[in-house]
């Protein structure tokens, strides 16, 4: 590959053709600052933070867009340019609310970052804050457009990383506002509640709806018997709250902290993965096996995906698998099963669940089959961000907690359930499962390495004893179209199809980088979080869902088998067509 | 179309656009038009003049109208003015006329003696 | 029997908008009516230019120039003068000696000027292809396609020295030979219609009045870039050009002049319109190309340039209209004969809409090097109602004014770039001594801050924070240290802005702090506009010793405010006083003192 030398305020770098010179500028240990530039998208060169200049220009380019040009000399940093730069933040500053203390991203804000850098201690302009209403119609994000710097990341999110459309620009100049079209609300449009708008907002213009008072509310009535359970993707990432490096694992000290919060019982949705992996893997085999139902089967734990199915690809619905998601899945078993035996009348139950999602916010009352038990399976739904504030807010010191366990019966998990959190996972543990269902024997190798990994869109082909599976693998919601697009040309040719399991994540990366997650998502740090999960996945002795103790009594005691009325009844949902705009 | 049949449409419009330019021309025919011009059939004298031009090919000439000379009793009339030849008005120019003007005056820069009712003076006429 | 005589009527939306329709079609029935219908040919030509005194009515082979035509006369023209040989006198145009003009050559407005790109205004039907074809019209494309090379076609367009007409003045033999190499299997041409200065036309008025040498041009773009479709990007605001470029594109395709196989070369080149929908920004080229392929219409960052991946990822060329109707010239006539007309740096003509505080307002195509004076006096005849010059606005809301000391400057991209000003597409608009600066320079903010498209924080808050600034000015609450904070947004917007929207919006700001410090510090410091612009800082004040008590002006007053009674001198109450004027235009003893 052709490299370009040039030069970083002197210093000479040796750098790829094509390399920016924000990045080159890394490689001399230069920080160039920027605002609206994210790893995660092409660069769009708005907010002019980064300029630079090359030498003997009279011109400064931006550096996030600019490449770099063989023997330039690139001035990052001189009186002039940081001039440039402080009179361009002076003028976001002017147009954007001065309410940090009372702010969502207090603390955590790269616009505050930035000031603080710059050591701005006035504002020389006039004011030219908006007055413009919130956006509060889902149960998921919030849109707060006054404080919106316009560097458009989570319309081109939403636009290129997730083909949603559902944020788009309106209007123009210093009427540029972020909404959806038409100047619908998010409820009205197809948002998916996936939440990586908010993930990726800069500043505290989109956030996720917080309801820790609810939470607060629950465990203070001492009436209420408070169930807790977390999702694999969280005890990755909530030590990055408190200093941790993402990966980390601290399951242990999670359950501690929650019952120092006051949780009554707590559970692990890990476990109700693999309860999920039960009822998957048999729908799988009676459909790939047995004929019975649409073939490929298409994965159904993330809400996001759901929903995006419903309003985007509606005719595949026979295919979607009519299995419930883990977190839905543990409710339903909280108040049944676990109610049951634990002799406590279900209408005192108050069912939380830890997850790296904003949709579970929207999944828990999605239709009337999220109240199985009669009364709302999951009560209420919080984000890993809002626990990191709960348990700071308790002043529990969580780092210094001793690992605890998880309750019975609902904690016992494999490794199967723990790899839900990363892109792959659900494929390789429902493979593992099918693997046993159709053959009687575990898999001699259990890791299953094609289906893992960052590409947008992941095949393989796995060998059950002689029957090809063909998987598909798609993390990111623009990631598949290609794949249904197939899927239906193949239906419609009446040709073979591509594949006979897909599984899709909405956000990339899998749960590990969803919209509820500690902020600063990036393909580094996805990586760093996926590894302390399949290292989660290594270290359980049981490794495969149907080896699960806790599981096989579910069913010995409760269910009966995979699929029957009773599962149908708790663990399974139906589907519906939505529009895409309500108007 | 083809290249030909281009440049046949160009030869075409060109005649007709050329009488729209007139910067340039140092030729000017002025035909009478008033009343007793166009009853003598002066419309039909221009019209033959024009004819004549494009017969012989002559580029640059104007052919205008105007009201009546004063020589009403030998319309149409005709005023030439070209350089090199004197301001000649000519009289009883009928298509036939109008064709010789141009073929002999204008072309080969002779006087047609039999039609000349005013200016040049005398004299100059062989 | 042929038409010996041609009756020219003014079809540019100038005219048009000052009924020259109503004035041709009075005109064709009159001629019918008097029996001149196979004699007379009536015409509807493009832009004569001379706006000033439209409608415009030329009558061949005499020349006759008759001016400020109203559907009225028609009737007149052809009994009289058509009919009857005698021109109607007070309808025609008289120069400064009172005598009647013969044609062009005879008037001031256009002895100066040379009309290469405006060659076909005002003598051809632009609805009519074969008018285009008689006046050399296609004969460059033939050239091209028969007998050069692309390379040649680019040879020449280098050895002309043509540089953009767009503002930027890049020159165009390069940005051909940039979008030739890039490597593709598919490439675009695109003509800059979208034309958003205000005040400029150029633009609009040949489209409007030679449609076909666009096309042409486009189509010999096609050939030396290797590029096998155009797309003309033309603002919506443009109904008449649209019209116009529609009907040309429809005979030329009827013709096999556009399409597949042209003229049997083997060449294919098509064009398609597409329309902008009230958005200044889309005439800039990535802002343009985003807006063809559906999306907002947003700049996006250059490097990658057009030339290497534009349009849909594609190499991809945009030059102006004005550019493009050169081409056809250039090729006839040689690079080299392009190259003897203008400066060293510019060559050739430009077509500048002048406008403003002039006698001959219009359009004036002009040999680069041409003085402001020259344009300003000669063309232009003088300011209007003998006031005095003040200064001369070039460059649309990204130019910057241009001062007395300065209007012996030859006219070319660099010399006005010197000034502070710039070239841009040809806007250029006189200001006279009632005229107010900071007033001009909060026109041009306002368009600016309307039209930013809001992507960078530099244009869409800085421009915000100048207008805002130039408010209180006007307002007289403005404050020296302003001054200098219109300074400093103004650099970073320079240097920060993503396209040269936001890094030209604070041009006249800038321009004018330079040469016009004076205005500012009145507005500022005594509070006062000494153009009488500024409503907020201008008194009315009755001056008591010429104030004979009439009433006149109390009753008049919308307010009212104006205290008197009748043969005793009035006062009025300057708390409620709106400064309409009312009682300055009421007063007929001039007592009413504006100061």
């Amino acid at each position: 590959m052709k490299t370009i030398t040039c030069q970083i305020n002197g210093v000479p770098v040796t750098v790829p053709e094509g390399t920016t010179i924000l990045k080159a500028a890394l490689e001399a240990d230069v920080k160039i600052p920027t605002l609206c530039a994210h790893p995660d998208l092409k660069a769009w060169g708005a907010c002019g933070i980064c300029i630079v200049r090359p030498e003997k220009s009279p011109r400064m380019v931006r550096s996030c867009t600019t490449t770099v040009v063989e023997g330039m000399n690139y001035i990052t940093h001189d009186p002039d340019i940081v001039e440039t730069r402080r009179t361009v933040l002076e003028l976001i500053m002017s147009n954007h609310p001065n309410d940090c203390l009372r702010c969502a991203r207090n603390g955590c804000c790269e616009l505050q970052n930035i000031c603080a850098e710059f050591g701005i201690r006035e504002v020389p302009f006039e004011s030219g804050i908006r007055d413009l209403p919130e956006d509060n119609s889902t149960p998921s994000v919030q849109l707060h457009p006054a404080k919106c710097i316009s560097c458009g990341r989570c319309a081109l999110v939403c636009q290129q990383l997730q083909d949603v459309w559902a944020l788009e620009f309106l209007y123009r100049g210093d009427r540029t506002r972020i909404a959806p079209s038409g100047d619908a609300t998010l409820a009205e449009s197809p948002c998916i509640k996936c939440g990586q708008c908010s993930a990726h907002c800069p500043v505290g213009a989109i956030t996720e709806v917080d309801e820790t008072k609810k939470l607060w509310d629950a465990i203070r009535e001492k009436d209420k018997h408070v169930v807790v359970q977390i999702a694999p993707a969280v005890r990755v990432a909530l030590g990055e709250e408190f200093g941790l490096e993402p990966g980390t694992i601290i399951t242990g000290k999670i359950y501690a902290a929650l019952r120092r919060l006051g949780a009554d019982k707590v559970f692990d949705t890990n476990l109700s993965a693999d309860l999920t992996i039960m009822e998957e893997a048999s729908e799988f085999v009676e459909r790939f096996a047995r004929g019975k139902g649409e073939l490929p089967l298409i994965t159904s734990c993330c809400p996001s995906w759901v929903d995006y199915l419903e309003k985007y690809h509606d005719d595949m619905i026979p295919n979607f698998s009519t299995a419930k998601s883990p977190m839905m899945m543990m409710g339903a078993m909280v108040k049944t099963y676990y109610a049951k035996k634990a002799g406590i009348d279900p209408e005192k139950v108050f069912s939380v669940a830890i997850m790296p999602c904003t949709a579970k916010k929207y999944e828990i009352s999605r239709s009337e089959d999220m109240k199985s038990s009669g009364t709302l399976d999951v009560d209420l739904s919080i984000t890993t961000r809002e626990l990191a504030r709960m348990i700071k807010q308790a002043g529990i010191d969580i780092l210094r907690l001793k690992d605890e366990e998880a309750d019975s019966p609902l904690g016992v998990y494999t490794g199967a359930g723990v790899i839900f959190g990363a892109t792959g996972g659900v494929m390789e543990a429902a493979l593992r499962t099918a693997y046993n269902f159709v053959t009687g024997e575990n898999l001699g190798k259990v890791e299953l390495e094609e289906v893992r990994g960052m590409d947008g869109v992941k095949t393989a082909t796995i060998d059950i004893k002689g029957t090809k599976v063909r998987v598909a693998v798609a993390h990111g919601m623009a990631n598949v179209k290609d794949i249904m697009n197939r899927v239906r040309k193949a239906k419609k040719e009446g040709a073979e199809r591509p594949f006979d399991f897909i599984e899709v994540m909405a956000c990339r990366g899998g749960c590990v980088a969803g919209g509820g997650q500690p902020y600063g998502s990036t393909d580094e740090v996805r990586a760093k979080r996926i590894k302390g999960i399949y290292a989660d996945d290594g270290a359980q002795t049981i490794r495969c869902s149907h080896d699960n103790p806790a599981i096989k009594a579910i069913y010995s005691e409760f269910l009966g088998k995979p699929l029957s009325d009773k599962a149908h009844e708790l663990l399974h949902t139906h589907y519906v067509p939505r529009p895409l705009w309500i108007k | 179309m083809t290249l030909e049949e281009l440049r046949a449409m160009r030869a075409e419009s060109q005649k007709e656009m050329e009488r729209r330019v007139t910067d340039g021309n140092e030729i000017e025919v002025i035909v009478g038009m008033g009343t007793c011009g166009i009853a003598a059939g002066g419309k039909l004298t221009l019209a033959a003049f024009i004819k004549a031009l494009d017969e012989f090919g002559l580029k640059g000439v104007t052919v205008k109208q105007t009201g009546c000379m004063g020589l009403c009793y030998v319309e149409p009339t005709v005023e030439v003015k070209m350089a090199g030849m004197p301001d000649t008005i000519y009289g009883k120019v009928d298509a036939d006329t109008a064709r010789e003007i141009v073929k002999a005056h204008i072309l080969e820069k002779r006087l047609v003696d039999n039609h000349i009712f005013d200016r040049p003076a005398k004299d100059i006429l062989k | 029997m042929a038409c010996n005589q041609f009756c020219l009527v003014c079809g540019g939306t100038g005219c048009e908008s000052s009924r020259a329709d109503e004035i041709y079609r009075n005109l064709v029935r009159a001629c019918d009516a008097h029996g001149l219908g196979s004699q007379v040919q009536v015409v509807k030509t493009g832009c004569f230019g001379f706006c000033e005194k439209g409608p415009i009515v030329k009558i061949l082979p005499e020349q006759s120039f008759y001016v400020e035509v109203k559907p009225e006369d028609a009737e007149r023209i052809v009994a009289e003068h058509l009919l009857k040989g005698r021109p109607v006198k007070d309808l025609l145009y008289k120069g400064e000696s009172g005598a009647a003009a013969k044609g062009e050559a005879d008037i001031k407005f256009y002895q100066k000027q040379m009309r290469i790109v405006l060659r076909n205004c005002g003598i051809i039907n632009p609805e009519e292809i074969k008018e285009y074809i008689a006046r050399d019209g296609y004969v460059a494309l033939e050239k091209v396609l028969f007998t050069m090379t692309p390379e040649q076609v680019i040879e020449e367009l280098k050895v002309s020295g043509l540089r953009g007409r767009g503002g930027a003045g890049f020159p165009t033999w390069l940005k051909w030979t940039n979008t030739r190499k890039a490597p593709g299997d598919q490439k675009y041409v695109i003509c800059n219609a979208d034309e958003g200065d205000p005040g400029a036309y150029m633009d609009r008025s040949t489209l409007e009045g030679d449609p076909h040498s666009v096309l042409e041009a486009m189509t010999i773009a096609g050939f030396a870039q290797g590029a096998s479709k155009g797309f003309i990007y033309i603002r919506a605001e443009y109904p008449l050009a649209i019209e116009r470029l529609e009907v040309a594109m429809g005979q030329s395709r009827a013709l096999g002049l556009i399409g597949k196989n042209i003229l049997g070369s083997g060449f294919d080149f098509d064009i398609e319109i597409r329309l902008g929908a009230g958005a200044f920004i889309c005439g800039e080229e990535t802002a343009l190309m985003q807006s063809i392929e559906g999306k907002r219409g947003m700049p996006t960052p250059k490097p990658p340039f057009p030339s290497d991946s534009g349009l849909w990822g594609k190499p991809t060329s945009i030059n102006n209209v004005e550019t493009f109707a050169n081409i056809p010239v250039i090729i006839n006539k040689g690079g080299a004969w392009f190259a003897s007309i203008g400066t060293a740096t510019s060559k050739g003509t430009k077509v500048f809409a002048l406008t403003g505080a002039i006698n001959n307002s219009g359009l004036v195509e002009v040999p680069m090097g041409t003085t402001l004076r020259e344009i300003i006096f000669d063309i232009g005849g003088g300011i209007k109602g003998g006031l005095g010059f003040k200064a001369v606005q070039t460059g649309g809301p990204s130019g910057g004014v241009i001062t007395k000391e300065y209007l012996d400057t030859p006219i070319d991209y660099e010399s006005l770039t010197a000034l502070g000003s710039m070239m841009g597409s040809g806007g250029m608009i006189v200001m006279d001594d009632e005229d107010c600066i900071v007033d001009v320079v909060k026109f041009y903010l306002d368009f600016s801050v309307e039209e930013s498209c809001g992507k960078c924080a530099p244009c869409r808050i800085g421009g915000r924070k100048l207008l805002n600034i130039m408010n209180k000015f006007t307002k007289g609450t403005g404050t020296m240290e302003d001054i200098d904070t219109l300074k400093t947004i103004g650099k970073a917007m320079q240097r920060a802005s993503l396209c040269q929207l936001g890094m030209t919006t604070p041009n006249p700001v800038l321009s004018t702090l330079k040469y016009f410090p004076e205005e500012y510090l009145a507005h500022i410091k005594d509070r006062k506009c000494p153009a009488g612009k500024c409503k907020s800082l201008v008194t009315y004040r009755i001056d008591k010793a010429k104030c004979i008590g009439c009433t006149v002006c109390a009753r008049k007053c919308p307010v009212p405010c104006i205290k008197g009674e009748r043969k005793v001198p009035h006062e009025i109450d300057q708390a409620k006083c709106i400064k309409c004027g009312a009682c300055f235009e009421a007063c007929k003893f001039g007592a009413v003192v504006v100061e």
